[in-house]
């Protein structure tokens, strides 16, 4: 317990030492002092650049931490993250929708909205395609089959886009970034995100007792129904709300709890918390790399996520052959 | 401690007919032990019992309230199962999972300083004191049935219903169980409904004896009663011969019937 502990407060230190330099780095070096001085002409980067986009990578990271431990908790699957249940894509499929008419570029509340609405119409299709007395396999299969669909709705709005920029924009949002985003994107998804975590730590025990699989689970008095509709709404909210406001940023639900269980322990209730801090630090590293990386435009915090994801994944494989001879 | 009754209990699963409406009353402070054929229906009746699947048609009483009328948490705290095959999806310590038995009765601060008593003295019952701060992942066949009989004893149950509790258990520590769960119901007055494949185990340590055959109630009674050469015979498609011996009632298995025999 004393070892959680430390490894707790170890996370939390990581989460405002690296919210600190978040503030402080990028192409102008804004130092800590400026905070302190209003008429400094840096302190509208601080404030109105630096400020929004840190405190948005804090939340987004904890936000895919946390529903990726949540959603490998429930599948019991490692590789599980929060887009295997497809709200992520559809919360894309709606972005991608207002981008394809237009409507998204004048209002990007627009764009949240839209995505919001795509997440939560999946929670609804979910629930319908799985049906409520049904298995895991039924309701994972359900997720997928939202997925494809997503997918295949974003690459037909692609292809039959009415014009370069809508494409262009499309594109763009894809890949998933925290650049130019003001206090207005954070006040829209942060509640969104702090309802969904709370409705995902109400679920720890039940995840704990699906350790014993779902008969066990059952038997332990665990209303099975119940606790999926709470996942897929809490990771509605959650990543569904990452998504509306920065795009798509994947591998932090995948990576973070799996990076965290040989440090706090398996029992997946226990990884909620840990995994929602390593998603903020996660997050916000990545995203001071990408602001101090050179070169004249930005690379993608999504596209970053994505280069970084792909080691990793080698690195575990490598690591899984070692320990299996 | 309330009897558990199952009243013209039926189940029909993908077009076959598993229970055909079977009838029974299960006293607590006795060890019954449910055998039969694979495919007789075992598996459905404790799954029935502990009000885990509906049954068709038919009822199960826990006392005098309906198993499934019951909150589940309630029928948690009350009714113990051990599932045939019990998973274990993450690697976790052996105290960790005997802790997932004090689920019914967590609230929303975590385990209590009660709770953590009631784990260790689980833990002590079932022998797997030892074992206690390995991971669930690096234990034996035999040493994670421990853990896992020790998660069921964690609730302090009414009724302990396992299934097959002794797959992948040395005949050491077959024994370890079989004396584990009539202490259990001789002491604290837990019912406990085991379902076996061991004749001899079972005739040994059975209060009761239910033996299904294609979903119907063969025999039901004293182990000497339920298990005569005919039963066996009838259930099995086996010859047996049955001889008292000091420890009990000891059955041995001759030869298969071929067909025509019968």
């Amino acid at each position: 317990m004393i070892h959680r502990r430390l490894i707790l407060f170890g996370l939390c230190a990581a989460v405002l030492g690296l919210s600190a330099v978040s503030l402080m780095a990028g192409k102008v070096w804004v130092p800590l002092s400026v905070w302190l001085q209003p008429h400094n002409p840096l302190a509208a980067i601080l404030f109105d650049l630096r400020l929004p986009r840190t405190l948005l990578a804090v939340a987004i990271g904890a936000a895919l931490g946390m529903s990726g431990a949540a959603m490998q908790g429930y599948t019991r699957n490692p590789l599980a993250d929060p887009g295997a249940l497809g709200v992520a894509s559809m919360a894309a499929f709606g972005a991608v929708l207002t981008l394809y008419f237009g409507a998204g570029a004048q209002q990007p509340w627009v764009i949240a909205l839209a995505a919001m609405i795509g997440a939560l119409s999946a929670v609804g299709l979910l629930i319908a395609l799985a049906g409520d007395g049904s298995s895991l396999v039924a309701f994972v299969l359900s997720g997928v089959i939202l997925q494809t669909l997503a997918a295949a709705g974003v690459a037909l709005a692609l292809s039959l886009a009415p014009n370069p920029w809508a494409k262009d924009e499309i594109i763009t949002w894809l890949m998933g970034a925290l650049t130019d985003r003001s206090m207005g994107d954070l006040a829209l998804a942060g509640p969104l995100i702090l309802a969904g975590m709370i409705l995902l730590l109400t679920l720890a025990p039940a995840l704990d007792a699906l350790t014993l699989g779902e008969i066990g689970a059952k038997s332990l008095g665990i209303n099975l129904g119940q606790t999926r509709l709470i996942l897929a709404l809490g990771v509605a909210l959650t990543a569904g709300a990452s998504v509306a406001v920065t795009g798509v940023i994947g591998f932090v639900g995948l990576i973070v709890p799996h990076l965290l269980r040989p440090l706090v322990g398996a029992r997946p209730g226990g990884l909620l918390i840990p995994s929602a801090l390593g998603g903020a630090v996660l997050v916000v590293a990545a995203d001071i790399t990408v602001r101090l990386t050179p070169g004249a435009a930005e690379v993608k915090l999504g596209v970053a996520m994505a280069l970084l994801g792909g080691p990793f994944f080698l690195a575990l494989l490598l690591s899984m052959r070692r320990r299996l001879g | 401690m309330s009897q558990l009754s199952f009243e013209k209990v039926a189940m029909t699963f993908a077009g076959r007919k598993v229970l055909g409406g079977i009838s029974g009353v299960l006293e607590p402070g006795k060890v019954t032990v449910v055998l039969g054929p694979n495919g007789a229906g075992k598996s459905t009746l404790l799954g029935i019992l502990a009000g885990l699947r509906r049954p068709d048609t038919g009822r199960v009483l826990l006392g005098e309230q309906g198993v499934l009328d019951l909150k589940p948490r309630v029928r948690a705290q009350r009714i113990a199962f051990l599932p045939q095959t019990p998973e274990v999806a993450w690697a976790v310590e052996a105290r960790i999972l005997v802790g997932l038995g004090r689920t019914p009765f967590i609230g929303a601060r975590g385990l209590s300083a009660d709770d953590a008593a009631h784990i260790e003295a689980a833990l002590k019952s079932a022998d797997a004191l030892d074992l206690a701060d390995r991971d669930v992942s690096t234990l034996s066949g035999g040493e994670r049935a421990r853990v896992l009989i020790a998660r069921a004893l964690a609730g302090q149950p009414e009724w302990l219903l396992a299934d097959e509790p002794l797959t992948g258990l040395d005949p050491g520590h077959q024994l370890d169980a079989l004396a584990l769960f009539q202490t259990l119901a001789r002491t604290q007055g837990c019912g406990v409904v085991l379902t076996l494949h061991d004749l001899n185990l079972a005739a040994r340590f059975a209060d009761r004896v239910l033996v299904l055959s294609q979903g119907n109630a063969l025999a039901d009674g004293l182990p000497n009663e339920a298990l005569t050469p005919d039963v066996i015979a009838a259930a099995y498609g086996v010859r047996a011969r049955i001889k008292k011996t000091s420890s009990g009632l000891h059955v041995e298995i001759v030869e298969r019937f071929r067909p025509g025999d019968l």
